[in-house]
């Protein structure tokens, strides 16, 4: 770990908000990609 | 082949499916690459002190919230001049995506400035017109939920997306603009006698590099998520009326 100083909390603030938000659109797109993917599989399976 | 073809969905989804991997995949690399490089391995400045391992999340993420906008600027004008309904889906897509970067921007340079302007937010031109850019996202994506009909959908989305061009035009020149404010000039410029220092520059850039293959993956990833729902109520449709 890199010595911080005296910015240690807004420095590990900016980095940890920000990686949160970029797994959570990664996260939430991928769930819908796959729940989309499988309904359409299954409507033309029965279609 | 005219350049149109491959935004035809079947084509579209064909190629995207080999595509895709390769960009997360880069995306991935490109942003633990330029992070870990930023966040381990740069020296604090004279002056910011260890804040300014900020700029390799805040800068990224500004330059993409704009260019989100402006990618689904030009997506929403090829849907209202060709109707084609691939572009309509992939400014659609890209909204989202845009809200997370603009959120980046504005926590960044929050928590940046806190220390180094003595305030968490302030009045200024770039920051304001970032933060109706923020709201104009919201309206975007809220639009497009709220209507029933999707032609109609991305025939009145593609206008908001025109009318919020201004405030993307904006937040990037908005320094520019009015000569006034706290927010400085660009920290990237052609101009070496006003760049960064390289031991900044380099790892900026791969982590600009990051955010941008992300942000395509991302967008590739929803677009054939939204081709994929349209299909389901194309499918579901035709089976009511059968």
């Amino acid at each position: 770990m890199p010595d911080l100083g005296s910015y240690a909390a807004e420095v590990t603030a900016a980095y940890i908000g920000s990686i949160v938000l970029l797994l959570a659109i990664v996260g939430l797109s991928w769930r819908r990609y796959a729940r989309v993917r499988a309904a359409l599989d299954e409507v033309e399976k029965n279609g | 082949m005219s350049m149109w073809e491959y935004a035809n969905p079947r084509l579209f989804m064909s190629w995207t499916r080999s595509v895709l991997p390769w960009t997360f995949g880069l995306a991935g690399v490109c942003l633990v690459v330029g992070l870990v490089w930023g966040f381990f391995f740069t020296p604090d400045d004279f002056r910011q002190g260890s804040t300014v391992k900020i700029i390799y999340l805040h800068v990224p993420s500004a330059l993409m919230a704009i260019n989100a906008w402006i990618m689904m600027l030009v997506a929403s004008l090829i849907w209202v001049v060709r109707r084609h309904h691939v572009s309509a889906l992939a400014a659609r897509a890209a909204a989202p995506v845009g809200v997370v970067m603009t959120l980046i921007a504005l926590w960044t340079g929050a928590v940046w400035g806190q220390p180094m302007w003595g305030t968490w937010w302030a009045w200024d031109p770039r920051l304001t017109s970032f933060l109706i850019l923020f709201l104009f996202y919201l309206g975007y994506i809220a639009l497009w939920e709220a209507i029933e009909d999707p032609d109609t959908a991305a025939d009145l989305t593609a206008i908001l997306c025109i009318v919020g061009s201004i405030f993307a035009i904006l937040s990037r020149y908005a320094v520019f603009f009015w000569n006034q404010g706290l927010h400085q000039g660009a920290s990237l410029s052609l101009d070496a006698e006003k760049n960064v220092a390289d031991v900044f520059y380099y790892p900026l850039l791969v982590c600009i590099a990051g955010f941008v293959l992300l942000f395509v993956a991302l967008v590739l990833m929803r677009t054939r998520t939204e081709i994929r729902a349209r299909r389901i109520k194309a499918l579901q449709a035709r089976g009511q009326h059968a």
